[in-house]
């Protein structure tokens, strides 16, 4: 995909695929980072990843604790609502989120997709932050806890900095799932196009571009670019937490 | 642990906190979660078309919706297709899975490190871009699967409009799937893997066993569990899988590859009949739920043996 989106169109074209670029250009990409409101959207697209990712983490840390380290009663009807919740039918959800939104003056802002993603991903974090958690030894929380440590204080000196791989495999689950997310983008968003994500604008891309697949190619390759990125950087954290997480959740 | 001394009353500030602490995942799931579930019921029960989506005040219809939906052949031929698309899915990933996570495992470090990163980076491709992608390698005129087939002489596939075919274009969506699934599932199954101890392999050796029946006697029974986690996820997410058929085919052609969730959201958005789309979406929910009650039983018998 990178490499045909460095062809010239001619090439693309051609009747016989080359494997490389004979003539390498960039004028896809000039393409579609000029195209209208590419700006706008890769900044919609960060903003509600980011904050829902955050929000998820934040809202599923709490819970994680709660579920893996307390015992109280009504903790194993969380535990499987939350199990359930996973299976949630989102895409059935449209609809009444589509009401929702518009009640509650929601409708083409960011702050109802934020919402929406962070819901979405929220089950699957308290999930595998619980595996996480499950995995610190309480022992050693005790031992902080003796040395005169508060719990709260015991928790934010010893386990989180242990928890550090397990969060960033997990929200980078959660940024994945929201930087992906097209349907309720293309439903909750419909009069105010400067509130677009970057996936209906890359589905969008095509028509507007008529067959330009080079054009298409580069700007999925951009859309790609954060993830890929963040995936290379973290790669081994990220494969053991998911190991761990799945083999726990 | 608070239940290490059952002795003395527990100060009131920990028999709140663990409800303080899940308030805000309760308080979300209640707004974003149940009340949508709750008003996508009641609206499966009004008469709730454009014109209530402007003015409000839709009119109570009871059972109508759903015998609407329930009468229209359409409906049960959607039906019968999407548990096609999930159990050919589903059943192609965890075998490719499967077979991936075997071979992971009997792979040298450095070849493992690089098949692996190429599933991770596969699992990393954001749905839209490989859509884009697939749409691309499948396109009839300049295609590179045309080109390969016709270079392996099959030349009927020049110029071959994979997306006009209705039967095509469900093989190319269950390919596009299959390629974006069976990273988890091999990634997940190879940690399991890599947690049985070599020892049950061995004595499974000195007894003669083939590879088939070490996997079938010693493999597969220690991984069930993992084994129903991931096929009842696989479950789920191709049943609910939207973004890739609409992308891709809108549902066509000739309704071809129209499941459930695309069903609803033609008859809702296009048609523009939200009262029968929350009907149906509503008897999806209670299929998929149908299907997967024996997980969720399953799920609660470990959790109370888990945690007695």
């Amino acid at each position: 995909m990178a490499i045909t989106a460095l062809k010239p169109t001619a090439e693309i074209q051609a009747d016989t695929p080359t494997f490389l670029p004979l003539h390498p250009t960039l004028e896809h990409y000039r393409t579609a980072v000029s195209a209208p409101g590419f700006g706008t959207f890769w900044r919609n697209s960060l903003l509600v990843t980011g904050a829902s990712v955050l929000l998820a983490l934040l809202v599923a840390l709490l819970a994680a604790f709660a579920v893996a380290r307390l015992r109280w009663h009504g903790r194993r009807a969380f535990l499987l609502l939350v199990f359930t919740a996973q299976m949630a039918p989102w895409e059935a959800l449209l609809i009444p989120m589509y009401v929702i939104a518009r009640d509650t003056d929601l409708l083409d802002s960011l702050t109802m997709l934020t919402l929406v993603y962070f819901m979405t991903t929220l089950p699957f974090t308290i999930v595998t932050l619980r595996g996480f958690l499950a995995a610190v030894p309480v022992e050693l929380e005790e031992a902080a806890r003796v040395d005169g440590c508060t719990r709260p204080e015991a928790f934010r000196r010893i386990t989180l900095p242990l928890l550090a791989p397990g969060l960033l495999a997990t929200s980078l689950f959660g940024f994945i799932t929201a930087w992906n997310e097209f349907a309720f983008a293309n439903t909750l968003i419909i009069k105010n196009q400067d509130a677009r994500t970057l996936p209906v604008w890359l589905s969008s891309f095509a028509n507007v571009f008529g067959t330009d697949w080079g054009a298409t190619m580069a700007a999925a390759g951009l859309f790609m670019l954060p993830v890929l990125l963040i995936f290379l950087v973290l790669q081994n954290k990220v494969t053991a937490g998911l190991t761990a997480g799945a083999v726990k959740g | 642990m608070p239940t290490a001394a059952p002795t003395a009353r527990p100060p009131i500030r920990s028999r709140v906190g663990p409800y303080l602490l899940v308030a805000p995942t309760v308080v979300g799931a209640a707004f974003l979660l149940l009340y949508p579930l709750a008003r996508n019921l009641l609206i499966s029960f009004q008469h709730f078309r454009m014109a209530e989506l402007i003015r409000g005040g839709a009119p109570w219809v009871g059972i109508a919706n759903y015998t609407e939906v329930l009468d229209d052949p359409e409906f049960w031929r959607v039906v019968r297709r999407t548990l096609a698309w999930t159990a050919l899915n589903t059943v192609l990933i965890t075998v490719l899975g499967t077979l991936t996570a075997l071979l992971l495992i009997r792979l040298g470090r450095r070849m493992r490190l690089a098949v692996m990163s190429a599933l991770v980076l596969t699992w990393a491709t954001p749905v839209i871009a490989a859509t884009t992608v697939f749409q691309w390698l499948f396109q009839s005129r300049f295609g590179v699967v045309n080109w390969v087939l016709d270079q392996l002489g099959l030349h009927g596939f020049r110029d071959y409009a994979w997306f006009a075919h209705e039967d095509a274009t469900f093989a190319v969506l269950v390919a596009l799937i299959v390629w974006q699934s069976v990273p988890f599932a091999a990634l997940t199954l190879y940690g399991g893997l890599t947690t049985i101890p070599n020892e049950l392999y061995e004595s499974a050796r000195l007894d003669g066993a083939g590879p088939w029946q070490t996997f079938r006697l010693v493999t597969f029974p220690v991984l069930r569990p993992l084994f129903a986690l991931v096929t009842s996820l696989e479950v789920i997410w191709t049943f609910k899988c939207f973004a890739q058929i609409w992308v891709v085919s809108q549902g066509g052609p000739n309704s071809a590859t129209t499941t459930l969730p695309v069903y609803a959201f033609q008859i809702a958005q296009s048609l523009h009949k939200y009262d029968l789309g929350s009907a149906v979406s509503t008897l999806t929910v209670l299929i998929l739920l149908t299907a997967l009650v024996a997980t969720l039983r399953r799920m609660h018998r470990q959790e109370a043996e888990e945690n007695p």
